[in-house]
Parts: structure tokens; C-alpha cells; sequence
């Protein structure tokens, strides 16, 4: 089995991704070669073949080139596994590059069982197998299923590639979240409401709690997306990403996207009524309870400590 | 302009699921089904843009005769007329097949712009929008957090990761995936649910769309193996808040 992994460059930067592509073909002890839109400056330590493509001609978000010049690393290396990390370069990409091999994709991987990709379902309560039945395949990995245990090493034999073609899309460039307020990343308590919260007059409960634990609070995306919590406290891939002594989840259900932005936590509680929530895979204790009731009880008795 | 939204039914994420009896799927009865929640996003929006332009507006769903219920809410939210394809075995499609479906429908509709979520709430494979875009081979926009129409140019933003957006430009025809939080959807009000009841929903067997082989399908599905392991703790208020006091004292420092 021969493995393209499709590295990811960014605002001028090499992205940590890499690492996970290399875990994961590691994992699957297969031959790979690498590819990237970047610069020869800043490749990833890698012993193998790179695919290189120059970033400045290429741009960074441009699909349709990216897209054949995967097509053209792919053939090169024959490449029988295209793997993408499942991120907003993978998941635009991936699918494009799938559709021109004829080939199926299984998104957001989170294990290989036996040869065999699997996925999550339902907000990861469930897991599927999927049966693949073309012969190449192109993946996307969930971030963070596969990580390496050391640094990489090695110095890639860079191939250079290129591509004339274009597109009718065009990039404008960035824009960065906005900055300023509250920095959770330097909290020591962190108690965040989730869209059990229900409505946003229950932010004080939330708020209440973080202060008589003399922390701050913070929000899944919903939360942040109805304007019940500005972005700055929002924890996430898309947000904040957290390590505090504690982290209380109050009625958020522990979806992947959330559970990236706080799972290096020290301790975490999850107060749900869901038993069967995800986020009780990462939580010490989960305390089953309806938080509109519990939070201000529990509250109250901390305040009385 | 002409418009399509695509929309999938979902079950409620917080339902306590089964295995279904062939061990493929998850069991579809006793389960509350919503609207994926991104597509209530692609819908909204859609929506906007036909009040600014005037435009006519279709949505489409695949999926077994209760999905129509979930039609409804978007012809109530503002969608001109319902297709659906009617497929009692939607859940056992790969994203190929549907989104072969979809472009089969759309191909001869020359279609201005297709909205679509940024991927299912269940199977979540964030390809079917892509997919649909390579095959009738228009420009395609994934996970839109801001979206303007002006002269025959969409001007959206892609949201990444850590909360930086991609400024993006492309000229119609296009597709784009919704991501959330790209706009507030509206709730139905009572008179656009009536007159949702008069708008045309016509079924189309999914035999007449379906001329893909499927590429991929779900040989098993089951739950993963517990191995948080953490304590979970039930009862009373009080006796909760006590229990979990005493563990915060003994485990962290925070009580200190
Ligand atoms: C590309 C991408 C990026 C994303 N980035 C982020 C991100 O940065 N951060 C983020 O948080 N999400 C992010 N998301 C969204 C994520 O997938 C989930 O949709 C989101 O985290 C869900 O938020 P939630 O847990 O608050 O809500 P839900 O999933 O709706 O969960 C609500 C929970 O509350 C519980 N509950 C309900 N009522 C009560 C009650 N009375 N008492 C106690 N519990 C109750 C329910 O059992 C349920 O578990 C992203 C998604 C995508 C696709
Ligand atoms: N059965 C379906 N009927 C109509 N549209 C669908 C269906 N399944 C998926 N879609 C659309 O494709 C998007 C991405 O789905 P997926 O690729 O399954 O994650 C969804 O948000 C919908 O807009």
C-alpha cells in the first residue's frame, strides 16, 4: 500500500498536521510520500519523497489548482491512499480530489480496524465501518485521532511540481478573529455553558458558578453563535483552545470540535442530563443532572465553604 | 435567479440510539427527526436572498415519506416549492449516490446557486455539497460564515480554524456549504406554516435520479467502547453537590 499524505501550509506557516499524517502512516506501516503547497524553506521533517508545490504561484486557498496538483503528486507517487487531515483544507480538498480518481472517501477516520477506516456517527455516540469498493481511496483524519509519540526526523527528497492552471474563484485574503476581553487561556477555573443552558438569561448561572470557583466562564459555538457569550470565550477548534486546573461543562454534549479546545484540562466535570453524552469519554466526573437546578444548589454551597 | 437548497432529516442528537437489526445503521423508529442543523443555515440564507432578489426558490430532500415533515419547515421558513426524492433507503446511500441524485436533478435546472449544509449531523461526511459541485462542475465554497450576492458574484467567508475567515469571490453559477452561526434562521410563524400547506411538494421515485453505483457503505456500525471510565454521579441536588465538592477538594486545588 503506498500512501499520499496531503500536508497543509497557512499564513506563511507549515501546519502541525503533518505530524498526524506521518502517526497515521506509521500506524499503517505503508510506504508514503508527502504533498505540499509551501515553500522549500519550511518542509516538514519527513524521510521520503515531497511533493512541492510553490506556494507563491499557487496560492494558498486556490481549490481548483490545489486539486490538480494533488492529481499529479498522486500519479507520480501512484498513490493508492490519498490522506487529508479532516480540517477546512481537508474537507474542501479531499472530496475534489476523490471525485476526479473515482475514488471513495471516508471522512473525519478515526481508527483503521483490520484494513478497514472507521468513523463517527451521531456526534461520535456511534461508530460505523466503512467498506470501501474502489481501488484507491482518499481519507480525512479527525484531528487529533492520530498523533506521533516523538518528533519527527529526517530531511525529504523534495520533486517539484506545478500547475498552469486557474480558477474563477478568486482569494481575498484573511481576516483574524477578534481579539481582546477575556483570555481564557490563562484561566485557572473554567466553567462553560453549553446550548443546555436553554436560554441566555441562564448565563448568570453559568457566570455564577465560574466566579464562587474564582474562574471565568466560557461557551460552545452555539452559545457564541446566538450572541448569548461574545467569541473571545467560546472554546473550540474554531475558538479557544484551554488547558485550566478545571474545566466544568454545563450542558454541552462534547462534540469533537468542542472537546479539541479543552481536553488538555487538568480535571473535568460534565454536568448533562444525557447520561449517554460524549462528553462524558473525557470528563472525571459526570454529574447527571438538569443544570438549572443543580448549578445554583451547588453554588451556593461553595459560596457557604 | 434559481435556487436550490438541499436539506437532510436528522434524528435528535440527544435520542438514545439502538443498532439496527442488520447492525448497519442506527434503528429508525422511536427517534424525534429534525432538520440537520446546518441546512436550517443554507436554508435561512437562501431565504434572504430570494427576498432580496426575487428569486425562486426550491428545496430538495432525499429521504423515506417522513422527511417531508421536515420539508414542510422549510417551505414555512420561506422555500417557493418542495422536491422530494422519495427513497426509503436513503440511510444505506454513500455520498456519491446522493450526491449523483442531486446533480442529476439539478443538471437540466441550470440552477444559479445550491446551497447545502457543511456536512450531516450523523454521518457527517462534509462531501456531499463538494461532490455535487464537482459533478456539474461549478465553483464550490465549503463552511461559509458570511455570504453577499451582488451583480452576479457571491462574496462569502470561510471560516477556519482558530476563528480566522478566508475572504472568497466567485461569479454564479456556484455552490456553497453553510457552516453555523452564518446567519440566525428563522422560526416558522403560525400564517407561513399555513401557507406552507398550499405550496407544491411533489415526490420523485429515486429510481428516476439514481444513475451512480455506490462507492462505499457502511459494513457495520456499533457504539464505541467506553474508555473515559470517569465517575458518573446521580440523585439528588443536594447529595450531588456535596459528593462533587468533596472530589473537588480531594482531586484539585481549586477548593483549597
Ligand atoms: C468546523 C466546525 C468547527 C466547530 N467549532 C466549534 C468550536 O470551536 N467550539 C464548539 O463548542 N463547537 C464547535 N463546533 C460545533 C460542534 O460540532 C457542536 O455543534 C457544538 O459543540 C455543540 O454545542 P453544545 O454541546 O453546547 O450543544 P449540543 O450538542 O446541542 O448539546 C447540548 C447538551 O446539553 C444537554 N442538556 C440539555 N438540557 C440540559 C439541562 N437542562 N441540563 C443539563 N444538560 C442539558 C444535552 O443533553 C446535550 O448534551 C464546530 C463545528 C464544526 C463543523
Ligand atoms: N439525503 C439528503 N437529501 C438532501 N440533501 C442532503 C442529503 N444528505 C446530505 N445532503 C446535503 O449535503 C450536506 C452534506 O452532507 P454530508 O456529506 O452527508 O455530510 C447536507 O448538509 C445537506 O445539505
Amino acid at each position: 500500500m503506498k500512501l499520499l499524505l496531503v500536508a497543509e501550509y497557512r499564513e506563511g506557516k507549515l501546519q502541525g498536521s503533518a505530524n498526524d499524517l506521518m502517526a497515521f502512516a506509521g500506524k499503517m506501516g505503508a510506504e508514503s510520500a508527502m504533498f505540499l503547497v509551501g515553500t522549500e524553506a519550511d518542509v516538514p521533517k519527513f524521510e521520503g519523497t515531497l511533493y512541492l508545490a510553490d506556494v507563491q504561484s499557487c496560492g494558498e486557498y486556490n481549490p481548483a489548482v490545489h486539486k490538480q496538483l494533488v492529481l499529479e503528486a498522486v500519479s507520480r507517487s501512484k498513490a493508492e491512499m490519498v490522506v487529508f487531515s479532516h480540517s477546512s483544507y481537508g474537507w474542501d480538498l479531499a472530496p475534489r480530489v476523490a471525485f476526479a480518481l473515482k475514488a471513495a472517501q471516508v471522512s473525519e477516520v478515526v481508527e483503521v480496524v483490520e484494513g478497514v477506516p472507521v468513523a463517527p456517527v451521531c456526534n461520535s455516540k456511534l461508530r460505523r465501518k466503512v467498506a470501501v469498493k474502489t481501488g484507491q481511496t482518499v481519507l480525512t483524519l479527525q484531528s487529533g485521532a492520530f498523533s506521533l509519540a516523538d518528533e519527527p526526523s529526517g530531511t525529504p527528497v523534495i520533486e517539484k511540481i506545478s500547475s498552469t492552471g486557474g480558477s474563477v474563484m478568486s482569494f481575498g485574503g484573511y481576516e483574524q478573529a477578534v481579539q481582546g476581553g477575556v483570555d481564557l487561556t490563562k484561566a485557572q477555573v473554567i466553567v462553560s455553558a453549553g446550548r443546555g443552558i436553554g436560554k441566555p438569561e441562564n448565563i448568570a448561572i453559568i457566570a455564577g458558578l465560574a466566579k464562587a470557583l474564582k474562574g471565568e466562564y466560557g461557551a460552545s459555538r452555539p452559545v457564541v453563535d446566538a450572541e448569548w457569550a461574545e467569541h473571545n470565550r467560546q472554546v473550540g477548534t474554531t475558538g479557544q483552545t484551554v488547558s485550566p486546573k478545571l474545566y466544568v461543562a454545563c450542558g454541552i454534549s462534547g462534540a469533537i470540535q468542542h472537546l479539541a479546545g479543552m481536553k488538555k484540562s487538568e480535571f473535568v466535570v460534565a454536568i448533562n442530563t444525557d447520561k449517554d453524552a460524549p462528553i462524558g469519554e473525557v470528563a472525571d466526573v459526570l454529574v447527571v443532572a438538569d443544570l438549572k437546578t443543580f448549578i445554583p444548589v451547588l453554588t451556593e454551597k461553595i459560596n457557604a465553604l | 435567479m434559481n435556487i436550490l437548497v438541499c436539506i437532510k432529516q436528522v434524528p435528535d442528537m440527544e435520542s438514545k440510539f439502538k443498532v439496527d437489526g442488520a447492525g448497519r445503521w442506527y434503528d429508525g423508529a422511536d427517534l424525534a427527526w429534525r432538520m440537520n442543523e446546518y441546512d436550517e443555515y443554507a436554508v435561512e440564507q437562501a431565504v434572504q436572498l430570494k427576498e432580496k432578489t426575487g428569486a425562486d426558490l426550491t428545496v430538495l430532500c432525499i429521504g423515506p415519506e417522513r422527511v417531508k415533515e421536515t420539508m414542510k419547515k422549510a417551505l414555512a421558513m420561506g422555500c417557493d416549492r418542495g422536491v422530494h426524492v422519495a427513497d426509503e433507503a436513503s440511510s444505506t446511500k454513500d455520498p456519491f449516490s446522493i450526491a449523483s441524485i442531486i446533480a442529476e436533478f439539478a443538471g437540466s435546472k441550470s440552477f444559479d446557486l445550491i446551497f447545502t449544509g457543511m456536512q450531516s449531523q450523523d454521518r457527517g461526511s462534509a462531501q456531499v455539497g463538494v461532490l455535487v459541485a464537482e459533478m456539474l462542475g461549478v465553483p464550490c465554497i465549503t463552511t461559509i460564515v458570511g455570504f453577499a450576492y451582488e451583480g452576479g458574484t457571491i462574496s462569502v467567508k470561510r471560516e477556519l480554524e482558530g476563528g480566522v475567515k478566508a475572504k472568497v469571490t466567485s461569479p454564479v453559477p456556484a455552490l456553497v456549504t453553510c457552516q453555523l452561526g452564518l446567519n440566525t434562521p428563522r422560526y416558522p410563524t403560525l400564517p407561513n406554516i399555513m401557507k406552507a400547506k398550499k405550496k407544491e411538494l411533489v415526490s420523485v421515485p429515486v429510481a428516476d435520479l439514481l444513475k451512480a453505483q455506490a462507492l462505499a457503505e457502511t459494513s457495520a456500525l456499533y457504539f464505541p467502547e467506553k474508555k473515559g471510565g470517569g465517575l458518573v454521579l446521580e440523585g439528588d441536588a443536594g447529595d450531588l453537590a456535596d459528593k462533587l465538592i468533596r472530589i473537588l477538594k480531594e482531586k484539585t486545588a481549586v477548593l483549597a
